[in-house]
Parts: structure tokens; C-alpha cells; sequence
């Protein structure tokens, strides 16, 4: 083992470079051909602007779609948040009782397959404070992956292991807390990573169809009025905020499933510990 | 010491299973296990070797006969003196826990307290010699390894009686012809009752006072082997004439078994 340590580790940090740089090379290569294509063919930047012309508009607009990413964050980690509570308790609910699954989950499913665009005018109209329905619209799309991952992760335990429980005369509670949760977690933390991008949909999503209001205008707004003025390079600065904030939840949740999984899921292994 | 149970520690009255999807798992069967023996349960796979200890641990419920263990019915599990471990075919182990955490759960669910649990689960783990590995996770040992901390959490509430259910099936035959005299050795300290269960001769001849011989699905009880052969029993005695004469028994009684089913298919 000791002898195939340096190699493994080489191995570790080749793959690190390549996870880093193949898709940083992509990202230039296309950029540069972005920029040479639009000055070559003097494509006017209402229609395609150039890389250079969406970063001029990024730092002039600043302050003006900072403000407007707290305001869509705000709701996005509302929402997501408040997902992340009502599904896992529905998973233990789920968890517990099969019979109280199989009535309740089909509605789960409906509230799944629902699109959001055409609920949201209705949660308008019942909840009077914008910022609220916004996050509730955003909730409804970021929920089932929660729902059905933890409970699929409740129920994921092995049976021998129940077994063993059931022989020293474990109460529902001692089978929960020592069994049933940690057998979820991987499935939790994978739900985490699909959730916490669609409660940034949803809440853009919601947006659109809804406005913000005088509360204060999200990047949906933005992207919106910058699509309807023709400003083009605004809408592109806007979408790429929007996109690296995506980008970002997604990261945060790889992270905070490696810290907690990494001693023992097999998914979060190093290559030399596998 | 403990009380004298008459009707054995364990005994099958014209037990018998089907299983709710119709399999007919087990024929009524009787057995009566005594007090400190270690009885092997032999025979092909799904002849209802693991249903006879599933039925003894109370995991699952005799569509008709009855079992008594220690003379009674489930209740009498967990008193002193009549405390119930298993050991499953694989180590099933918590991946989540470190090792010592895996060894401590039956005391944990039972509410013995950190401070006596504690100085419990070393002495388990230095029966099975994993002491320096308590801390370990167990995706960082062996299979061998992973197997005795199972036996460890066995073991770490002082069983009366210990079922294994082909503890060492999925291990190398290197492995487990250490682990099988690693048991006897935990099992000459403490002459708990242990039914193991195999579908290897070798080990059934090496490591048994008695064998039952089952024949395949649905399970039935063909025959009882005493393997009358002194204890410690040395590495020497899987290479000598007793140990294959033994074998040779117990080969004929499965052969029997496997003719017989053969007839009727």
C-alpha cells in the first residue's frame, strides 16, 4: 500500500487539475471565438454583444444587480430553506407510517409535475405580501426531491440491521434517530443538490409571472426590463450573476455533503481511500 | 450459575413456516438445543436454515408449532441468563459509527450507561482482537476484521445463547478457518449455547458438538450427528482420519438429501 501511495496521489492531483482546467479551457476557447466572431461580423450588441461589452455592462450595473440578487437570494434561501423542513418532516412522516405514504404521496407527486408558471397566479392572489407568495411559489418547485430521496433514504436501511434492532427491542424512536437517519443522509444530501438549484428557478420563475412589486425587483426583473428596453448587454450581465449564484448554491451543498459523508459514504471517498 | 432449564434453552415444537408469498419454507420440525452446546444446523441452501434462527430470535412468527426458549415464549428474551445474540452472514455493521460505536449499540439500546458501557465494549474488542481499531471506520477494515467486530457486538452483552447465521460464508477460506478456531476459543471461555449455521462439512465437522443435517426447501430435519471429538480442537484435527470420517457422515446424509430431492422434482 505504502509503494502505490505516491502514485495514487499523483493520480488524486491529475484528476484535480482536470476537473479545474479542462472545463476552464472550454469556457476561453468559447469566449474568445465570442469575441472574434461578434467584432469580425460587427454584430450590432442589441442582438449578440461581445464578451467584453457584458463585462463593461457586469461593472457598470453593479450596484443595481447586487441589490437585485439580495432580493431574488433572499427568496431563493427562503424558499429553500422552508423546503428543506416541510419535506423532511414529511419524509418521517412518510417514513413511519406506509399507509400514510401511499395516501399522501400521489398529491406529492401532483404538486410535482404542477407547473409552477400556472399556480403561481392563483398564490398571488391568496397571499397578499408578494415576497411571501414568491417564496411559497419557489417552495412548491424546490419540495419534492426532498420528499422523495429522504424518504427513499428512510426507508434504505439495511435489513439485517433492522433485525438486530428488532432483537434488542429498539423503540420507533432508538430505530430513527440510530438507524433510519443516518441511512438517509446520503440520499438527503443529493436531494439538497437538485433542491437548492430549482428554489433559485422557482424563485425567478415566480418572478416573472408575478413581479416583485414595491418590495424591490429581483434579477428576473432585470433580465425583464432589460430584455423589453433591448439592453441587451444588461440581460447577459444578469443572466451570468444568475448563473454563477446557481453555480454557487451548488457548490456550497457539494461541500456540505463531503464534510459530513466524507468519513464513511462511499460516494465521498478519496481516490486513495477507495 | 444458571438454572436448570429441563426442556433445553431452545426447543422447536412441530414448527413449521410458509411464508406469506406462499414458500413453503419449513416442514414442521422438532428440536431441542441443551444448555451450553453447539449444534450446527447443515444443509443446501434455502432449506430453511436461516428460518430455524429467524423462528429462535423471534424475528419471524411459526405459522403453526410452537417455540419455547428457556422454556418460554418471547418474553423470556433479555432477563439475565437468558440473553439472545445474533450474527448475520454478512457484518452488518453500522458504516456511519466508528467501531467501538458498532460494538456499543446493544448496550446503548438497552440503557446500560456510558461508564460501565465503556470498560464493556474494550473487553469485547480485545476478545476478537480489534483493540487497536476501535476508533476505526468500518470500511477501513477487512472482511476478516469487519466480521469480528460484529462478533464483538454479539458478544458484548454476554449472551446465553449466540445464533450465527453463516457468519464466515463470504470470507476467504484462510479467514475462516482462523475465525472458526478464533470462536471455539471465545466459546471454551464462556460455554454459551451457539447454533450455527453452515452449508460447509469442514466447518460443521470442526467446530460442532452436533449436527443437524437439513434437507432442501421445504426444510426438514434428516438427520443428528454427534461429533464425539474432545475440545480444544487443534488445526490437526482437520487434516486427521476422525475429521474425514466425520465429513464422510455428514457428505452421505446431504447426498441422501440431494437424491431425494432429485426424485421429487
Amino acid at each position: 500500500m505504502s509503494e502505490a501511495e505516491p502514485e495514487a496521489r499523483r493520480g488524486a492531483l491529475k484528476q484535480h487539475i482536470q476537473r479545474i482546467a479542462a472545463p476552464v479551457a472550454v469556457a476561453l476557447i468559447v469566449l474568445v471565438a465570442w469575441q472574434a466572431l461578434v467584432t469580425v461580423y460587427d454584430v450590432p450588441r442589441y442582438i449578440v454583444p461581445s464578451p467584453l461589452v457584458v463585462l463593461r455592462a457586469l461593472i457598470d450595473d453593479w450596484s443595481l444587480l447586487w441589490h437585485s440578487l439580495l432580493v431574488t437570494l433572499k427568496i431563493t434561501l427562503g424558499a429553500f430553506a422552508l423546503a428543506v423542513v416541510l419535506g423532511t418532516l414529511t419524509a418521517f412522516l412518510f417514513a413511519q407510517s406506509r399507509w400514510l405514504e401511499l395516501s399522501l404521496f400521489p398529491y406529492a407527486v401532483i404538486l410535482q409535475v404542477t407547473p409552477i408558471v400556472a399556480v403561481a397566479p392563483l398564490i398571488i392572489i391568496w397571499v397578499h405580501d408578494t415576497q411571501l407568495a414568491l417564496v411559497l411559489c419557489a417552495t412548491i418547485v424546490a419540495i419534492f426531491p426532498v420528499i422523495s430521496n429522504t424518504t427513499l433514504g428512510l426507508r434504505s436501511v439495511d435489513p439485517d440491521l433492522m433485525n438486530l434492532m428488532r432483537m434488542y427491542n429498539a423503540g420507533r424512536w432508538a430505530v430513527l434517530w440510530r438507524v433510519r437517519v443516518p441511512s438517509a443522509a446520503p440520499y438527503f444530501f443529493g436531494a439538497l443538490r437538485i433542491s437548492s438549484g430549482l428554489a433559485l428557478i422557482g424563485a425567478v420563475v415566480a418572478e416573472f409571472v408575478a413581479g416583485t412589486g414595491a418590495a424591490g425587483a429581483g434579477l428576473a426583473y432585470q433580465i425583464l426590463q432589460a430584455g423589453l428596453q433591448l439592453n441587451v448587454p444588461r440581460l447577459f450581465a444578469a443572466l451570468i450573476v444568475l448563473t454563477l449564484t446557481g453555480v454557487a448554491l451548488f457548490g456550497v451543498m457539494v461541500w456540505l455533503s463531503k464534510a459530513v459523508l466524507r468519513k464513511w459514504h462511499e460516494s465521498e471517498l478519496t481516490a486513495e481511500m477507495r | 450459575m444458571k438454572e436448570f432449564a429441563p426442556q433445553g434453552v431452545v426447543a422447536l415444537e412441530n414448527v413449521a413456516k410458509t411464508y406469506a408469498n406462499g414458500t413453503r419454507a419449513l416442514d414442521p420440525v422438532s428440536l431441542t438445543i441443551r444448555e451450553g452446546e453447539f449444534v450446527t444446523l447443515l444443509g443446501p441452501s434455502g432449506c430453511g436454515k436461516s428460518t430455524i434462527l429467524k423462528l429462535i430470535a423471534g424475528l419471524v412468527a411459526p405459522s403453526s408449532g410452537r417455540v419455547r426458549r428457556w422454556g418460554a415464549g418471547p418474553e423470556a428474551i433479555g432477563a439475565p441468563g437468558r440473553r439472545l445474540a445474533m450474527v448475520f452472514q454478512s457484518a452488518t455493521l453500522m458504516p456511519w459509527a466508528r467501531v467501538a460505536a458498532n460494538v456499543r449499540l446493544p448496550l446503548d439500546l438497552s440503557g446500560v450507561p456510558r461508564s460501565e458501557s465503556d470498560e464493556m465494549v474494550r473487553n469485547a474488542l480485545a476478545r476478537v482482537g480489534l483493540t487497536e481499531f476501535e476508533g476505526s471506520y468500518p470500511r477501513e477494515l477487512s472482511g476478516g476484521m469487519q466480521m469480528r467486530a460484529s462478533i464483538a457486538r454479539a458478544l458484548v452483552t454476554q449472551p446465553d445463547l449466540l445464533l450465527m447465521d453463516e457468519p464466515f460464508g463470504a470470507l476467504d477460506e484462510i479467514t475462516r478457518t482462523r475465525l472458526d478456531a478464533e470462536l471455539l476459543g471465545l466459546w471454551a471461555g464462556r460455554r454459551f449455547t451457539v447454533v450455527f449455521v453452515t452449508h460447509s462439512i469442514y466447518e460443521a465437522v470442526f467446530l460442532s458438538q452436533r449436527v443437524i443435517v437439513m434437507s432442501a426447501r421445504p426444510g426438514r430435519l434428516l438427520d443428528d450427528v454427534a461429533i464425539d471429538e474432545p475440545y480444544p480442537r487443534e488445526e490437526a484435527f482437520r487434516v486427521s482420519q476422525r475429521f474425514v470420517e466425520h465429513a464422510r457422515t455428514l457428505q452421505s446424509g446431504l447426498a441422501a438429501a440431494s437424491r431425494e430431492m432429485g426424485t421429487r422434482t
